[in-house]
């Protein structure tokens, strides 16, 4: 494997991290403090948008899995879907959010059952 | 006997004010970065090796988020993603194998009651909302461009 396609490895840790902090920023300067759920939806939203609107496209180049991994990745893509949808009309629209998700969530649907119903909790 | 302190609400409020340890803002950053970044980073080495596999960069990259998705799962059921919680906290819980622990760990949990109201109901405890702000944002994202095109 020639050694020049390891160096996108830095931009997808620099960015990657970026985002993690300003999710942690969000957990610790919010009163009452925001739980992982708001977190996420925070992210989401602010990736649909930020796709809708071009902005996360470059970003996804530059960072690849530093920005597709976290949160905003699901968000950018539903939004990008729904917006790409929308050339075909309001049915585009409706199918395209989550159409453009639909990956990750019947890949995070399986196997979150699999392993809910094979594992046993600790403690 | 008991003993009486007098302590007004406003006093006891203040003690406990300077009692209570400050959240350490600057070392939970920096662990969040170092966990967060490093997640990100094992995606990008697998997305690499598919696409030296041959793999078209697209499907690539969404087989890497698809095989994140597994992992979480996976640490998750084998009761190590708190782990990686406790140490990285907003990196843990950001990337999708956080989502995918917020998934599983609930539905593990709630197992005794049914693999319906207890696994199917609980597994969207967290990403049911996740999944309802993402799909009203990109439909309200979508009718927009529609109608400024």
């Amino acid at each position: 494997m020639p050694a020049s396609i390891w160096l996108n490895l830095i931009p997808a840790f620099l960015i990657g991290g970026l985002l993690c902090v300003g999710a942690q920023l969000l957990m610790d300067l919010t009163k009452p403090q925001f739980t992982p759920a708001h977190v996420l939806i925070v992210f989401v939203v602010a990736g649909a948008i930020a796709g809708a609107l071009g902005w996360y496209e470059p970003l996804a180049k530059f960072a690849g899995a530093g920005a597709t991994v976290p949160l905003t990745g699901f968000g950018y893509i539903m939004g990008k879907g729904a917006v790409e949808g929308a050339q075909s009309g309001i049915m585009g629209v409706l199918a395209g959010g989550i159409g453009a998700g639909a990956i990750g969530i019947t890949a995070a649907i399986l196997f979150s059952y699999i392993c809910a119903v094979s594992f046993k909790p600790k403690g | 006997m008991t003993r009486q302190i007098k302590v007004t609400p406003q006093e006891f409020a203040e003690m406990n004010k300077k009692i209570r340890p400050k959240p350490k803002l600057l070392r939970n950053c920096f662990m969040a970065f170092v966990v967060g970044g490093a997640i990100c980073l094992l995606a990008q080495v697998l997305i690499n090796v598919y696409q030296y596999l041959g793999i078209g960069l697209k499907e690539a990259v969404t087989l890497g988020t698809v095989s994140m998705i597994l992992l979480g799962s996976l640490l998750t059921g084998l009761g190590l993603y708190d782990g990686i919680v406790a140490l990285g906290g907003a990196g843990g819980i950001l990337p999708v194998t956080g989502f995918a622990n917020a998934m599983v760990s609930p539905a593990m949990d709630y197992k005794k009651e049914g693999y319906v109201l207890g696994v199917g109901a609980k597994m969207f405890s967290v990403a049911g909302p996740v999944i309802i702000s993402g799909t009203i944002t990109a439909f309200l994202l979508g009718v927009l461009s529609l109608l400024f095109r």
